[in-house]
Parts: structure tokens; sequence; C-alpha cells
């Protein structure tokens, strides 16, 4: 909503705030903001050039040498004969035009000097409507009315004044400061100011259809309460009052016609939409207001045809020919034309959520639209009425009022007033203030609520205050938004600011210091952190062999992203690609996120998952920082290699299972889709269900006494058929050695030779020690046997 | 007796003098100290000496040689030995600034890093983290919080809907899943399975239709604040997002509540922060909790009020360390990354 301020300062008693002498539109800005209307911008215009003043032209003259400009004498009021250069050819002798006199500073910079060409001197220089800042014509000089006085400032014989505009980012809950009215009546409250809103000598003729001249139907009683036409008679089409045509133009309104601009500036004013029909092309003289139908056509006001449907509501003329879409935008054929001489006028109240509805799906989206999309007072139309016709009858002064008016109302015209209560108590005790009765009465009445004492304060309580809410405010429903309009007044910045001291322990839980803790660990090893977009591509998700169910974006952005991710992998591998073709290999990711397959519950299962990306590495890379990232967490999990994970090396990968589930993945990408992927490198990778292993904390190690007593290592070495995975054979090794072991070492994997093929050598190092003792021969030898038997039944032979 | 002493001594003296190596001076330590030496030649003449008070002295001056000789050695092995040191470390000099590797830390995303410093700070003010799932109900992230079917202000979220692409996974009305648009269901959340007092911050990630530009990304990062407790007023509202603002950016900044509207919060603000520059910059939404959304979460709003807040977490990245672009923040490019 943008405001002029000389308009926006008619409606208040500005004067009497005193302090708004200096500054004053800085000042309006400030208040405005700190009510909740906020000034996004304060946009300066009307500014004139000094020194720039209207002159006549007496005679123009060529130059043999100069083809370009031309020598231009004209009188700038003082009689005397001034010679300029000038570079545009059209003005006639008795233009008047804008004369730059010597020593102006131009908005550009540009400073008019006694400049010659070809030795003359130029005397000044007269000036387009872009140089003086009047818009974008730059085309040739600005010409202005033969009728203007000489020698006076351009401002002024424009009637040109500077002005600031107040850009206002309006909250959804305020539609009455769509209207001039409702902001000056924020601003005189606040300002304490007398308020002064436009009043009328007229009264509104009665509602009596018989005799009204137009009829009114109401078919759609849910959608349109209030439906008010009159026939004003004894008009004459012209040019809007000059006041009213540099408002309205000042504030960015291209002023049309009298009638128009009344419209236009009645809805501005008040936040009243109206329009205004010729009487003589409104069929049967009559309105009907009704649901449109499948397929209907109609040609709107900005000459687009559009194809309506139920969803949206049509004011119709007596014969049901529709005459424009109700709220949003009248038709083309019964516009106010030059021949006009009798209207019926509209002044209506819809519903909002359905004018929203229609003008959304219209994508049409008018000043009325977007007034009556927040809500309209359903009872400002009385005094907008009479507004409209002072306003009209300045420029048409036979103008005529009907002596009844048609006036429909339907059950869903909400009630000219509702009722609050306001309990004194629960205002302090929801705001942290300490406000009377008065003050708090004192802070509503300004603003329209109109307070009686329901409850007197007692001793033990502030009492209870009756509020009216008025027909403008259709935001405030409940004593909260009384108190909001209380807090408001009053001024969010007189409330004290206390920090409340929270009775609860201020920690992490356990799932989010093992994440942390987690991340530390990853970042430690060297693994950077991404966050790719969880939004995918279908062909995305096939490419990297991803199956679980989708979810898929009804309304995507662009179909590359229109699926949710079901695991992290195919980011990641993007993220890889992105980086190889930046010229950066080897690159080490993780990310922590969640995945999102569809479930058979009511949302989806939705899990946090952790996955590492090892770009340049191969599946003993992702075991080894399996191993830390297991350690680090105090978890464990068996690699199962018999059912490689989809979308990965078939024969280098695993399933990580605690117990019988399955928490994560580990290994290396598939070549295939690394390749379609378009990554050069080997990947190798670690999946994680965090869900899976965060929430629960291993108990804390418990201590054991390290041993003072020597210990011995046993260095054996078995051959394992290749199905047999190493962690069997480590298993039995533990079991062999018993509560004897400290470590058992893998430190030598040995192929071919005299091995048989299918078969491979691997050599351990177990180092045995007891707690309290000296191992003795004896005991050495008898584990080693224990250990032998155990990896023979693993089936693990002792190399010889 | 004693001149023989006396060039014993002196010899052996003359002759360590004259070592250069250590195996030098381990031999001639050998010699000088074994049987056969002059001096041990010396001492087993003693016993030929009849006079008792002339055997003692040349014995003291016989012990008094041997042990001079015992410590030059003695001296000569250090002297030697700490060359030798000398000469090994000097040749063992290394140039430590021939980087050969480059650092390996690996670096957290810029957003994680905020996240973690917001949520350090709200921990220290006695809140506690809450989370919350992705993918939302119509319920949770409209309707408990004061938004019914055809509120206007659902309109400004431009939200994200989905289903199961396979129809075997879907259940309920079709519309009613969508991608939180913001944080706030997990007040809702937070409201339903805990009792008050309440003193929760939920970071977390959003979604929004927006075209991805400079200061718009489809998928974002917010963090809510949410108290409810008995007594809790506007005024501790003003006050959390002071000490915040304090906490967060330093002690130079201030901040204002200014009035606007957010369907689940009455009385509600923005809040702006106020740098030491002196210039204002408008950082999130809050106010106190609107009894039907207290009412969506079981809670009494008679018995209990409280407060709520929320702003960017990504803006947060992006003005410590003036980041031009959001979209920078998540091309995963490790140019970038690395730079924090």
């Amino acid at each position: 909503m943008k405001l002029l301020q000389s308009w926006l300062a008619e409606y208040l008693d500005l004067p009497a705030a005193g302090f708004l002498e200096t500054d004053i539109s800085e000042q309006i800005a400030e208040q405005l903001t700190s009510l909740g209307l906020a000034v996004e911008e304060m946009i300066g215009v009307g500014h004139t050039v000094d020194g720039v003043i209207t002159a006549k032209v007496l005679r123009t003259e060529s130059h043999v040498d100069a083809a370009k400009v031309h020598r231009v004498y004209v009188d700038a009021g003082d009689g005397v004969e001034r010679h300029v250069w000038c570079g545009a050819f059209n003005m006639s002798v008795g233009d008047v035009v804008p004369l730059a006199t010597l020593g102006t500073e131009m908005p550009d910079g540009r400073r008019i000097e006694r400049r010659g060409i070809l030795g003359i001197d130029s005397e000044g220089m007269l000036c387009s409507a872009s140089e003086l800042g009047l818009g974008a014509d730059h085309s040739g000089i600005m010409l202005l009315d033969p009728s203007t006085p000489l020698g006076v400032p351009y401002g002024e014989a424009l009637g040109v004044r500077p002005d600031v505009i107040f850009d206002l980012d309006l909250t959804r809950n305020r539609p009455d400061c769509w209207g001039y009215v409702g902001v000056a009546r924020d601003l005189a409250a606040r300002l304490g100011v007398e308020f002064r809103p436009p009043g009328t000598a007229r009264a509104l003729p009665a509602s009596d259809p018989a005799r009204a001249g137009v009829s009114v139907e109401i078919r759609d009683p849910e959608r349109c309460g209030r439906f008010l036409a009159i026939v004003i008679s004894g008009i004459t089409v012209g040019p809007s009052a000059p006041w009213m045509a540099q408002r309205l133009t000042a504030a960015g309104m291209r002023p049309i016609n009298n009638v128009v601009d009344v419209s236009n500036y009645v809805m501005l004013e008040l936040n009243q939409p109206n329009h205004a029909y010729d009487l003589h092309h409104l069929g049967g003289s009559g309105f009907i207001i009704r649901t449109a139908a499948e397929g209907e056509r109609l040609t709107t006001l900005d000459g687009v045809e559009r194809s309506v449907t139920p969803a949206d509501l049509l004011i119709c003329d007596a014969t049901n020919t529709p005459v424009g879409i109700a709220g949003i935008m009248g038709g083309l054929d019964s516009e106010i034309s030059d021949s006009t001489t009798s209207i019926a006028l509209e002044m209506a109240w819809f519903q909002a959520g359905p004018i929203l509805a229609s003008a959304t799906r219209l994508g049409l989206r008018s000043e009325a639209s977007a007034r009556f999309e927040r809500g309209v007072d359903p009872w400002g139309i009385d005094l907008a009425v009479n507004r409209f016709i002072d306003l009209l009858a300045e420029t048409c002064p036979g103008l005529e009022v009907q002596s009844a008016v048609s006036d429909i109302h339907t059950a869903e015209l909400p009630a000219a007033q509702r009722e609050v209560s306001v309990r004194i108590d629960r205002v302090n005790g929801l705001l942290g203030t300490a406000l009377d009765m008065d003050m708090v009465r004192s802070l509503l009445v300004p603003i329209g609520f109109a307070c009686q004492i329901e409850t007197a304060p007692s001793d033990d309580t502030g009492g209870v205050l009756a509020a009216k809410v008025p027909s403008w405010r259709p935001d405030c429903e409940g004593e909260v938004d009384l108190i909001e309009e209380v807090a408001r007044h009053y001024g969010y910045h007189r409330i004290e600011k206390a920090v409340p001291l929270s009775p609860v322990h201020g920690h992490l839980s356990v799932a989010q210091t093992r994440r942390r803790h987690l991340r530390q660990v990853l970042l430690g090893l060297g693994i950077s952190e991404a966050m790719p977009n969880p939004f995918l591509g279908p062909e995305t998700a096939a490419a990297a062999g991803v199956t679980l169910p989708m979810m898929r974006i009804t309304n995507p952005l662009v179909s590359d992203e229109s699926v949710l991710r079901t695991s992290l992998r195919p980011g990641l591998l993007r993220a890889i690609a992105f980086n190889e073709s930046h010229r950066r290999d080897g690159v080490h990711l993780y990310e922590i996120g969640h995945v999102y397959p569809a479930g058979t519950s009511e949302l989806p299962d939705e899990a946090e998952m952790l996955c590492v990306v090892l770009a340049g590495s191969q599946a003993p890379a992702a075991v080894a920082l399996w191993r830390e990232v297991a350690a680090a967490l105090g978890i464990g999990a068996r690699l199962d290699q018999d059912n490689p994970p989809s979308g990965m090396h078939r024969t280098r990968s695993a399933s990580l299972l605690a117990g019988k589930s399955r928490i994560g993945a580990i290994g290396e990408i598939d070549p295939a889709v690394t390749e379609a992927f378009d990554i050069s490198e080997r990947v190798a990778i670690l999946e994680l269900d965090l869900s899976a292993v965060l929430e629960t904390a291993p108990a804390p190690a418990k201590w054991s006494a390290v041993s003072r007593a020597p210990s011995s290592d046993l260095d054996l070495a078995f051959v394992v058929a290749e199905e047999v995975p190493a962690q069997r054979i480590d298993r039995a090794i533990r079991q062999g050695a018993g509560s004897m072991v400290v470590s058992v070492s893998l430190f030598d994997v040995f192929r071919g030779g005299s091995l048989e093929n299918g078969t491979r050598s691997l050599a351990y190092r177990v180092r045995l020690q007891a707690p309290d003792r000296t191992l003795t021969e004896a005991d050495i030898s008898e584990r080693r046997a224990a250990i032998i038997a155990a990896v023979a039944k693993a089936g693990g032979v002792l190399r010889s | 007796m004693i001149n023989d002493i006396n060039s014993a001594q002196v010899a052996a003296i003359d002759s360590l003098a004259a070592a250069s190596t250590l195996d030098e001076v381990n031999r001639l330590a050998a010699d000088l100290t074994s049987k056969k030496s002059p001096i041990s030649q010396l001492k087993a003449g003693l016993g030929a000496i009849t006079d008792a008070e002339e055997r003692k002295q040349i014995g003291q001056a016989i012990n008094a040689a041997v042990g001079q000789i015992a410590t030059a050695i003695e001296t000569k092995r250090q002297e030697l030995g700490d060359a030798v040191r000398q000469a090994k470390v000097a040749a063992e000099r290394l140039d430590l600034t021939e980087f050969l590797t480059e650092p390996t830390r690996g670096h957290a995303h810029v957003v994680t890093q905020a996240w973690e410093r917001l949520e350090d700070v709200f921990i220290g003010m006695g809140y506690q983290v809450a989370e919350g799932p992705e993918v939302e109900t119509d319920w949770h992230n409209f309707e408990a919080l004061n938004m019914g079917e055809g509120h206007p202000a659902r309109g400004e979220f431009d939200t994200l809907f989905v289903e199961a692409v396979d129809e075997q996974y879907r259940s309920g009305d079709p519309g009613r899943l969508l991608l939180r648009t913001h944080t706030s269901p997990v007040q809702i959340r937070t409201m339903l399975t805990n009792e008050p007092p309440i003193y929760v911050v939920a970071p977390g990630r959003v979604f929004r239709r927006d075209t991805p530009d400079a200061t718009h990304m489809p998928v974002f990062h917010q963090i809510e604040g949410l108290v409810i407790d008995e007594g809790i007023t506007m005024a501790h509202l003003a006050g959390t997002i002071e000490a915040f603002t304090k906490a967060f950016f330093g002690e130079g900044f201030t901040s204002r509540l200014r009035p606007s509207y957010f369907p689940f919060t009455e009385p509600s603000a923005e809040f702006d922060i106020q740098l030491p520059s002196g210039d204002w910059l408008e950082l999130g939404g809050c106010g106190m909790v609107h009894p039907n959304v207290l009412r969506a979460g079981g809670i009494d709003p008679e018995r209990w009020s409280g407060f709520a807040f929320g702003f960017g977490i990504d803006r947060m990245a992006v003005m410590r360390h003036g980041i031009a672009d959001l979209r920078e923040m998540y091309t995963n490019d490790l140019r970038f990354i690395e730079q924090f």
C-alpha cells in the first residue's frame, strides 16, 4: 500500500503533534513502523530543480555550421530576449518551455554554464521532462500549457509540490489500512492528535427497490453479504478537478475521468472498492449476483477475455448477462464513456476467502480484489456512497441522486459491532505491564473500540472492559486480539525486558550429543560436510540404484526435483561428480540428513541417515572408517557380504547387520553407478541409519586393571577359503584364546604361491596376558592348541 | 716416587688430550686403568715401602692421580660425546616450512556451524533441543497453528505437497502431507508430548516453493524457540530476544520488537537487531503463543502462557561470513566448504 503524505495529512491534525517540525516524514514513518504498519520505503516525489523557470519561445533560427542544434530565443517573463542553443526541434513560436537558467544544478550533476557553440554563448538550457525528473520522456523539450505565467518556477506552474510516498508492507490482519482513513486513525491515536475522517452532509436514501430505478438480486447469499445499488444521473463525464487528478497521479494512479477517478479516490480513501456502471448499458436496469457457470466467458476492463467457473462470483445485469467478476474487475461493456449521463453505482461486501480463491485461480489481482480478499468493512458502505456523491458533485453540478436505493443484505453479513470482554489482569498477565483500566480504555477508544465497564476494578482484580469491535476490524475476534491492540498503541518498545528463569536444565539429548560426537569424529578423519538437495529426479534415484518406495512432490518447481530422496547416496555422488568436474579429485564428504521412503503409516518412514563417500578409495577404506565410527559410537555390526546392497559393488560391499536388523551398508559404489554419475574414480561408501544407533548411548566403559605381568605374542597363519569371512576367523581366535586374549590383529594376507586357488593365508598376531602372573610355556601351548582347534572349526587350517 | 706418580699422571692426561675420537678415548681409558698401566704399577710397588708414614703419603698421591686420570677420561668422553651429538644434530637440520601436505581436517557445513552455535546459546539459557519430521501433516503445519482450511496466510507459505508415488502407500486425503514450511509444527509436537514448563528450541530444515536466487532457497533452515510456563509475558519474550542477541552477536548489539502478524501468535512481533553501527536489521518473527495454538497442543491457555520466536539459520551463516549468494552454500563445492 502506497500512501501520499500530503493526502494522509488531510485526516489528522499533524501540526498538533508539535514535534513534527523537522523530518516530519521520517517521524511519521517511524511511528507507522512502530504501530506495525511497516514502512518499507519512503519515496520522495515532486521535487523540482531550483533555477528552472517558465519561458516563452519567441523565435528559432538555424545556423549554417550546426545541423544538430538550433538557436532558440526565449522570454522568461522579464521582457529580455535570451538566446539558448538547443538540440531538440519540437517547439514552436509561442510555446511555453522550462528554461534552466545559468548556474542551475541539474539532477544528473550538470551545472548550466554560459557555454558557447561556434563562438555564440548560450544563456541557459531548455529541458525535457526526464531531465526534470518528471517522467521518462526525453524525446523533446517539455511543452507547458500556453497560458502558463512566465518566469515562475516550473514546479509552481505545474502544481508539483514536494511530497513523500510511504510504501507500507501491511500484514494480513490489517485490512482497514488499505485505505488512508484506516492508517490515519492509527497514526492520530499514536500521535495523540485529532482524527478527521471525511464526513458528509448527505443521508443515504432509504432502501426501496421499487423506487430505486435499479434492482438487485443476490443468488449466492453466502459469498455476497451485501449489495447496494444507487442510480445517479445528471452526470457530465469529463476530467476530474485538478486537485484530484494531481493527487491520484502522485499516488501512482492514472486519472481517467471524473467518474472513474472518484470511484478510485473513494476506494483509496475509505477502503471501499466500488464500481460505476453506465445505466443505459445495464440490461434490465438491475443486478443479479450469482455463481458463474462452468465455461462462461467475460471480457474484463483490462480487455482480456476470461473463462470463469463456479469458483467465481459474477455480477450480471438484470438480463443475467455478466457485467463483471464480483470483487475483482468490472466488465468492458458497461464501462463509463464520454456519453455516460446516468450511472448505477455498486457498493458491495463479499466474503474474503472466495474472492482470494477466485482471484488466485484467475491470476487476476486488482486493487479491488486485494482489498476484498483481506476483508472490507461491510458497514462502511453508507459513508462511501455519500462520499462518492459528494466528490462527483464537484465536477457534476447537475448531479441528481435517485430518491431510493436497492440495498440487499444476506445472513452472511457480519454484525456492525461485536462485543469482546477484556480482562485487565489478562492484559497485564500477557504483556508484563501494569496498566489500569483507564489506561487500557484510553488506548482502545481512539482506534474505534468503544468501551464500557463490565466489571469495575477492585482490590483483587483490575476489572473487565466490554469493548465493541468496530466493523472495519474483522481480525479482532477475541480478547487476545484486543490485548494486541493495547500493546501496539501502548508501544512494544515500552514493554520491559525480563529474562524468564528456566526451571529446565538446558542440554542436548543423548542422540543430539552423539550426533555431534559423530560429526567431530568424521571431521577429524578429514571428511567434510555436504548438504545436497533432498529433492531428486526419479531417474537420478534410479541411476543410483536406489529402490525404496518414494514420495513425490505434487507441485514441484522443476521435474528434476520431483521426488523425495530415500537415500543420501545420489546427492553425494553428484557432489563428487561436481568436484571432479572442477578438478578436485579424491573428495571425502559426509552428510547427516533425512530420507523419506514411503511407509504404511500416515507419514513416510522418515529417518536420519549418515552417508560418507570417499572418492578415489576402495572398499577397505570404508571398512576402516566404519571401525573408527563404530568404536567412537560404541556400536557394533556384522558385515554381511552375502547380500550386497542395491547400487553397490556386488563383490565389494556388505550390509551392516546389528542382530537381524540392517543398520547400514558398506563397501564400494557399483561401477555402473559411478559411470552413470560421470564419476571417474572409485568411490568407497558407508551408510548408517542413525535413527538406529544414536538414541542409546552405550553404558560407560568399566575399568579393568592394566596387567603388570609380561605379555606374550603368538603368530599364527591360517589357510582359509575365500568364502569364509575373516571376521569369523577373528572370532574363532578370540574364542580359543579365552580370557587371556589382549588383542588379535591381522597383519598379513597372502594369496598365490603354493596356496590352492580359492584360498588365502591370514596371518594373525595374538597377544596373550594373564592379569596377575607371567604366562608359562604350558599356558601358551595350551592356548595355541585351543586357538587352532577353534579356527579349524571355523574353516581355517594352520599353515605349516 | 712422587715424581714418577706426577709424570705418569701428566703422561696419562696428555695422551687423553691428544685423543680425537671416542674409540680412542675408550682404548686409552682401558690402558690407563689396566693393571699394566704406569700408575697401577706404581700402586703395585707400594708394598715395598716399609715406612708406614711414607707408604701412606705415596698411597694418597697415587689415589689422587688415579682420580685425576678418571676425571680426565670422563671429561674427555663428555667432550667428544657432545661433539658427536652436536655434529649429528647439525647434520639433521630440516626446513620446517617445506610444507609437503595440506591440512586434511574436515569442514562442517556453514549452516551446521551456525546451527550448533545457536543451539549452544539457548542451551546456556536453559533450553532443550526439540526435533520433528520434515514431511508433515497439514494439521501440524497449518491447522494446529491457527491456520485452518482456507486461511489466507496459508497462501504466503508457497507449500510443497507430497504423496507416495505408489498408491499402496497412500493413506488419508490427498493434499494432506506436505514438506513443513516452517519449524513451528515442532511446537505442536512438543506440546503434545510434554507437560509445561517447556523451554525448547527447534532447529531444522524447512521447505518453500521458491525458485532459488541469491536470497531464497527452496530448502533452508530455521530455528524456532518455544517457552510455555506459568506467568510468561511479552516482557519475557522481549528479554529473551535481547539476551539472545547479546549472547549470539555480542554485547554491542541490542534488539527491539515491532508489531506484526502471524496467525500462531498474538500479540505478534518482528524482532530487529541493532548493529553497533546503529543500523537495524530485521531478523525474525515472534509473539505470544495464540490461545488456539495452546489448545491445539493440549495446554490450557488460562493456566499457562508462552512465547515463540523463529528465524533463519542460513542467514546467520550469511551474515557471519559475508556470503553474497545463498546458492553458493548448497553447491557442495569443496572450494566453498573448505573456506569455513
